[in-house]
């Protein structure tokens, strides 16, 4: 007995340890991202300005239906040679403008740091989630009981999820910079703020709906906190086209235009968002259900406006505000994407403001 | 500023060209949502109620609803409500005496049953049947009808390809309606082309999905009106039974009348609670249960169970939840004669919720002073389960590891006959006289351990700490519609993810006979959005297809490099020989490939295969 309490000690003390070695890692891997945008800026080309005028010269806004793209069949296929090609065109109303070349802009020493640091960031989620795995095993149920371990997981998972899309040959590199600084934001914040010794639950909390609901809600607020970034960057980078292909209008700074000259188009970064946003809306809807069946059973109500409910329906809603939005004439683009925006504000504020300022059924042990 | 939505808006307004209405006519009805209609109505009645009609069944106004929703539920996870917790009203209430009026105007305590929120998704709910009703009609057209003939020019399409085959036109029309069939496209031929539409499924996703939301609403409030939720402090070796009486409190809903209780009891054999004994969770509680005999109809079998936190004791269509516990010290009390005149367990109100200190009082109606006259006496103090005599009069830890009870006494009127009813948890002092020492000064109080008893001043009689039981509360709550609500959450779950990760797309084959002898075979996709997908199928499909309709040698252009730029194959395709017409325009030259990113052309799709949703805004209502 006080055998095993010692073990879950020492293990606690890993998984502690294993955080810390994570986040260091992860201040490594912030610089080299830095790093990579500081030195890819210096041959950042201009594509996209000069698709955009190109095409303006060329034609007037009817161009709508410009074949872009094109040998979508080939691509990684075995057989190139006898597939037929096909020719793609974008839908109307969007701008053919082609993604940007990345954080590294196509440099390559921009390139050789922004590889170090993605090698950083498996090297960093490689810790992070010992320590998530110590500190579960240290009180042997799943680890997220109280807002310390749900912070944690919750950054382990946004940036496993990154790594995976990276693996699949998704263009999301760009993405690296802002994920590793909120992940370095959000675990400081709960080694410092959130902290809380591994400990058992209250009675309340044991139950297998632990498993289901809460890893459901973590993988939800972590893939919808990548589509929130993508949308993010959408806004920029959306008013970003705009301004280029208005000569007259004013101008984005160097540094900004630097930026935004080498993430990938509107047009690409607002299908990421929708694509992610709606492949977890059925997930986040589960998670919803699961939570009512498990408040079923803990406290003999499947729905009793609990302010942790509330949010989550609130959040829930918005997103199919948003999801409506986009399916609305005249709402697409970026008025669809303010919605995005407001919904997944939504999700923080259940996650943290209402864990914080508010009180319900759901405050958790130690806040 | 948003510029984005004026060019989309623009190229609406700007699709009037023959080709694009021709386009559009192929696009119709892949989706069944409803199109957006702003114009004024003609006049009189009818056309403005229709109008009306349109408006809040239109995706705009379901749009808005939807949101005011959301906005509406905001305040009642913030101001207290009096369905979750009555106490917590009641202390806002008297700390915003100027708020509250406005408050209560406003319906802000009880948000979720106000008139103005229940406004907002009554209309939402109208607004959804009235989309529903019209979808369902026009999808089940769209199933009878057939998918629409192949445009002119297929090259316009959002995927295209084409190739010169030696079978004849026929021939490769009845190999592409076959291919089609196999990969469950429905098909329909017309002149000299085939038209084929696949993934029906997400409409009916799409349709169940809203059809669910209402299913779910309908248990929702059948729960709410037929809802049963009862609480009742038991001590252990007390009983109760399901009736209406024996409630602590009972709520029921609107449409529940209280005789219709299922009859049933139980008993509470044991209950036991343990803690955290150290650690900085100490005192945090780690397992409740409480042991039970229980029995259903009038005189049922008994039978044993345990109800844990988690697992409720199902009884009757009841569920029977252990919610709260506490100590109920047993006290014995004599009058000035000797008699006994109170025996028993007496629960206490926890006070502190970790330590579980609980204020006592113990009422004794029927008693009769040392003459003999008839009085009554009460006692008041603390509970304690742990007492540290050096800590002050709390308790510092929620086991009974030296329960202590520490009482005062009073004698006079306990005011029960008046005939407002009283809490058992409050002693009204007003016509009670406390007991003094023999100095006259000091008041009479004594802190007893388990088997102590205390004397009264002047023989008023005496009270001993026998022991002590412990008490839970249940809660007992029936309610109608879960099976419903549950069948509805599934639905609504499957339909959405069919609704989204279903593509609905149509392909047309078009075989022509060309100048030199040959077949011209040209085919074209075209989804409700713009997929990576769409191309993917494309070419399976023409893959298939060029197994009847081999590609004609000399129309094989040499295999490009696959960095190539696609217009220079383009150009090579062999339609640009024969019909000058259907020649694809070239497309932008430079799309250079930078080598440092993963692969910056691919789509950033995050699912793999099935898990692509289809991209409403794109090509809606192109
Ligand atoms: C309780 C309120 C509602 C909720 C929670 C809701 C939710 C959703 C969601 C999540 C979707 C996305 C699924 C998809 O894109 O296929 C959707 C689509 C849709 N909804 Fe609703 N909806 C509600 C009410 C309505 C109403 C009142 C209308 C009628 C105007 C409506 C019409 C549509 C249509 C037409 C689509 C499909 C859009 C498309 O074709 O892409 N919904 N809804």
């Amino acid at each position: 007995m006080n055998l095993a309490a010692e073990v879950n000690e020492t293990l606690a003390h890993y998984s502690n340890v294993l955080i810390y070695s994570a986040m260091a890692v992860y201040t490594l891997a912030f610089l080299a991202h830095i790093a990579e945008w500081v030195f890819g800026s210096r041959s950042a080309v201009g594509r996209t300005a000069a698709a955009i005028t190109a095409e303006a010269a060329a034609a007037p806004r009817a161009q709508v239906t410009v074949q872009v793209g094109g040998n979508t069949a080939e691509k990684g296929g075995t057989a190139v040679l006898e597939r037929p090609k096909v020719i793609t065109r974008s839908a109307a109303g969007s701008r053919d403008v082609p993604d940007g070349p990345g954080a590294a802009g196509g440099t390559e020493q921009g390139d050789v740091y922004g590889r170090i640091a993605v090698g950083l960031t498996v090297l960093a989620l490689l810790f992070h989630a010992g320590g998530v795995l110590a500190r579960a095993l240290s009180v042997q149920r799943a680890p997220w009981g109280n807002m310390y371990e749900f912070s944690t997981t919750f950054a382990m998972v946004a940036v496993g999820t990154y790594l995976v899309l990276l693996a699949l040959k998704k263009n999301v590199r760009w993405i690296g910079l802002p994920l590793v600084t909120t992940v370095l934001l959000d675990l400081g914040l709960a080694v410092s703020v959130l902290y809380t010794d591994s400990d058992q639950l209250v009675p309340a909390l044991h139950s297998y709906w632990l498993w289901i609901h809460v890893s459901c809600a973590i993988v939800s607020g972590a893939s919808l906190y990548i589509g929130a970034v993508s949308t993010l960057l959408y806004l920029f980078r959306d008013r970003y086209e705009a301004q280029l292909e208005n000569p007259k209008g004013k101008k984005f700074g160097r540094f900004a235009s630097s930026v935004l000259e080498r993430v990938p188009s509107a047009a690409s970064l607002d299908k990421f968002a929708y694509r992610i946003n709606a492949t977890i809306f059925p997930l986040w809807t589960f998670t919803i259900i699961a939570g009512a069946i498990w408040a079923e059973a803990a406290w003999g109500r499947y729905w009793g406006w609990d302010p942790k409910e509330v949010w989550s329906f609130i959040t829930w809603v918005a997103y199919a505000c948003y999801l409506h939005a986009r399916a609305t004439a005249g709402w697409k683009g970026r008025k669809a994407a303010y919605l995005a925006l407001i919904a997944f504000g939504c999700y923080l504020f259940n996650y943290y403001g209402v864990n914080i300022f508010v009180t319900g059924k759901h405050s958790y042990a130690g806040v | 500023m948003s510029t984005t939505d004026t060019d989309t808006a623009a190229d609406t307004a700007r699709g009037a060209s023959a080709e694009e209405r021709e386009l559009g006519a192929a696009g119709s009805q892949l989706s069944t949502a409803p199109s957006e209609e702003i114009s004024l109505p003609s006049l009189g009645l009818l056309g403005w109620v229709r109008w009306f009609w349109r408006q809040l069944t239109s995706m705009r106004v379901a749009l808005l609803l939807l949101f005011l929703l959301s906005l509406g539920a905001i305040p009642g996870s913030l101001i207290p409500q009096t369905s979750i917790d009555q106490l917590k009203v009641q202390t806002f209430k008297d700390d915003h005496p100027t708020l509250t009026p406005v408050y209560e105007k406003l319906q802000l305590f009880h948000v979720y049953s106000s008139v103005w929120f229940s406004a907002i998704y009554i209309l939402l709910f109208i607004s959804l049947i009235g989309c529903i009703v019209p979808r369902t009609w026009q999808f089940i057209g769209q199933l009878r009808g057939r998918p629409p003939g192949a445009p002119r020019r297929l090259t316009r399409l959002p995927a295209y390809t084409t190739w010169r085959t030696d079978a004849e036109p026929e021939e490769v029309l009845r190999a592409a309606r076959r291919v089609m069939k196999g990969r469950r496209f429905r098909t329909e031929s017309a002149g000299d082309a085939v038209a084929a539409e696949k993934g029906y499924l997400r409409e009916v996703g799409n349709l169940v999905f809203h059809i669910a939301l209402i299913v779910l609403l309908v248990s929702f409030a059948a729960g709410q009106l037929w809802k049963v939720e009862a609480s009742k402090l038991v001590v252990e070796g007390d009983g109760f039974v399901n009736s209406a009486v024996s409630f602590d409190d009972l709520k029921t809903g609107q449409l529940f009348d209280k005789n219709d209780l299922a009859p049933f009891g139980f008993e509470l054999d044991d209950f036991r609670a343990t803690y955290e004994r150290s650690g900085p969770q100490m005192r945090t509680p780690r397992t409740f249960s409480a042991d039970v005999t229980y029995w259903q109809g009038a005189d049922g079998a008994e039978r044993k169970a345990r109800i844990k936190v988690n697992e409720p004791l199902e009884v009757s269509g009841y569920k029977v939840y252990l919610l709260n516990h506490g100590y109920a010290p047993v006290v014995t009390v004599r009058d000035g004669e000797g008699e006994v005149a109170y025996k028993g367990p007496v629960a206490g109100l926890p006070i502190d919720g970790a330590n579980l200190t609980e204020s006592m009082v113990i009422k004794v109606p029927d008693y009769h002073n040392k003459a003999g006259k008839k009085d009554q006496i009460a006692f008041q103090g603390q509970f304690l389960p742990t007492w540290v005599r050096s800590q002050g009069m709390f308790s510092v830890f929620p086991a009974l590891d030296n329960p202590t009870l520490v009482l005062t006494a009073y004698h006079g009127s306990l005011g029960i006959n008046g005939g407002t009813p009283q809490s058992v948890y409050q002693l009204d002092k007003s016509r009670m006289k406390q007991f003094m020492e023999s100095d006259g000064k000091t008041k009479y109080a004594r802190a007893l351990a388990v088997g102590d008893s205390m004397k009264l001043p002047d023989g008023a009689g005496s009270l001993k700490f026998e022991g002590v039981k412990e008490w839970a509360t249940f809660q007992v709550s029936h309610k109608p519609g879960n099976e419903g609500a549950l069948i509805g959450a599934v639905a609504a779950l499957v339909g959405l993810a069919a609704s989204l990760f279903i593509q609905r797309r149509r392909v047309w084959v078009r075989a022509v006979a060309g100048k030199d002898g040959t077949t011209v075979v040209e085919m074209a996709g075209l989804g409700r959005s713009e997929s990576a997908k769409l191309p993917e199928e494309l070419a399976d499909l023409a893959v298939r297809l060029q197994a009847d309709a081999p590609p004609a040698p000399e129309a094989d252009a040499p295999a490009p490099e696959a960095d190539a730029p696609p217009a220079s194959e383009a150009a090579t395709s062999p339609a640009s020989g024969t019909e000058p017409e259907r020649q694809p325009e070239p497309a932008p030259e430079s799309k250079p490939e930078p080598e440092s990113e993963g692969e910056p052309e691919s789509d950033p799709a995050p699912g793999a295969d099935g898990t692509d949703p289809a991209d409403p805004s794109e090509g809606a209502h192109a």
